[in-house]
């Protein structure tokens, strides 16, 4: 049986490491992200996922340089996303070494592009980042970095992107981000429950009983977090002895 | 020289720098002349099975791959698709011809439940059916696997491991000088770079190569 991936997710503003808060990204955490990147493929990460948060492109250079140095010492698998908007762009950054994409606002706004990575790459290769906040009738989905409402309803979403050849989806709950309060359960779980491609859990985690709910109670293929794995040393491990010992099947 | 072949399939950079990790002279190529003067052959690749063979044929491979694997029985390592492609037919979008050198096709993952999603993304535990020089060494059988298709070999005495998805996967193969992982090596960490330093041995460009991932304080 696959086991279930714990995935800490590097969040990048023009090149520095920084802390995510109701997707504000404020608090910088490491200047130098190559430092936070060693460790994490050191320690026992099965997955990384690195995401370029700049409000500009003007600094996207050491985004690639961050990405490229991490690939050329990692061998779990790395996902790539932030400011995909062309095939070219995608190819861009699984040449400078990662095995995936992320993909969010351009695939919102043309659905097209989904079935065009997928198309070029393989569904595998495409993580759909779907953003989600609670306003008054439910879930609906956010793009550009959670500034901007849509009137799609987050599950629906979910399911166009699994027919739309998304090989998986990185859920992230922006009332939840950085909230310390765990995973957003009740949306994790409406969209695992409702698509059959892989779903990776993100935004609240401040303990590890949170990534052990994510998965019994979200259902969550995946579980990643931010914030916390700076702020300890060997976290990933620990996170990793936590989920064991809660019973849960980790590498 | 091991020649790891680029057909514009998936990112053969992380395959590169695993077997860099092991001081070895390794270059990224689909220059026929290279591939000819190698001591062994990498196909790595994600993607479609049709795919991958039109992008093979688009660079007039294979020939040559026949040429230098099976008649001249060099050292072969085929990862992920690059297993898939040693199949008589792949059936993703429509049914396709492969480099056949193992008897068999390619079909799409059927699992008993839909709790198993597909693709089969993650790191899965791999039984080890038969001794393999292959898998020398290794401590931990996890690894690090994405697709939604698999090989399925007629003659089964090729199959030298398996995983589990709801059904049986096979995860790697033996025939020969060809040997062929479904998972990713170069992505399962110290397990996977074992895979990586076990071929570099077989395939005698090095005798032995130097492991001390775990020295440098490397978790599994």
């Amino acid at each position: 049986m696959v086991k279930i991936r714990l995935i800490p997710v590097l969040i990048l503003r023009d090149g520095m490491v920084v802390q995510s808060v109701n997707f504000r990204h404020t608090n910088i955490i490491h200047r130098d992200p190559i430092f936070a990147l060693k460790f994490f493929n050191r320690w026992e990460s099965d997955e990384i996922i690195i995401l370029d948060v700049s409000r500009d492109r003007k600094n996207r250079d050491k985004f690639y340089n961050a990405l490229k140095e991490l690939s050329q010492e990692c061998y779990v698998p790395i996902a790539a996303g932030g400011w995909i908007t062309t095939v070219d762009e995608a190819r861009r950054l699984l040449r400078l070494g990662a095995d995936k994409v992320v993909i969010n606002t351009k695939a919102f706004r043309n659905p097209d592009f989904i079935k065009e990575c997928s198309k070029v790459f393989g569904s595998q290769c495409i993580v759909v980042s779907i953003d989600s906040k609670k306003v008054q009738n439910g879930e609906k989905v956010y793009i550009d970095r959670g500034m901007e409402p849509t009137m799609m309803n987050t599950v629906d979403w979910a399911k166009k992107v699994e027919t739309l050849g998304a090989g998986e989806i990185f859920l992230n709950s922006i009332d939840h981000d950085g909230s310390r309060r765990g995973y957003n359960l009740p949306l994790i779980k409406s969209v695992t429950s409702k698509v059959n491609i892989p779903v990776i859990a993100m935004g609240g985690v401040a303990e590890w009983q949170h990534l052990v709910d994510g998965v019994r109670i979200g259902g969550a293929d995946a579980v990643a977090a931010a914030n916390i794995f700076h702020y300890s040393e060997q976290s990933v491990k620990k996170a990793k002895k936590y989920l064991k010992a809660a019973g849960i099947d980790v590498r | 020289m091991i020649a790891v072949i680029d057909y514009d399939a998936g990112n053969v950079g992380s395959v590169v720098n695993a077997f860099r990790r092991f001081d070895v002279d390794v270059i990224v190529t689909k220059e026929p002349k290279d591939i000819k003067k190698a001591t062994a052959i990498v196909l790595p690749g994600v993607g479609s099975f049709n795919d991958g063979m039109e992008k093979l044929k688009k660079r007039k491979l294979i020939d040559m791959l026949n040429k230098e694997i099976i008649e001249k029985e060099k050292p072969f390592l085929g990862i992920c698709l690059g297993l898939q492609l040693l199949a008589e037919i792949g059936t993703e979008h429509g049914v396709h011809r492969g480099l056949g050198w193992i008897n068999g096709k390619v079909v799409k993952l059927n699992p008993s439940s839909p709790t198993y999603r597909i693709p089969h993304i993650g790191w899965n535990d791999v039984r080890l059916l038969k001794n393999s020089e292959l898998f020398k060494d290794i401590e931990r059988f996890v690894f690090y696997f994405v697709h939604s298709y698999h090989f399925i070999p007629e003659d089964e005495s090729v199959i030298t491991s398996i995983t589990w998805h709801g059904e049986k996967i096979v995860a790697s193969i033996e025939k020969n000088n060809i040997y062929a992982v479904q998972f990713h090596p170069e992505k399962s960490q110290i397990s996977g770079l074992r895979i990586i330093k076990n071929f570099i041995e077989i395939s005698g460009e090095k005798e032995r190569c130097e492991f001390n991932l775990d020295k440098e304080g490397w978790a599994w």
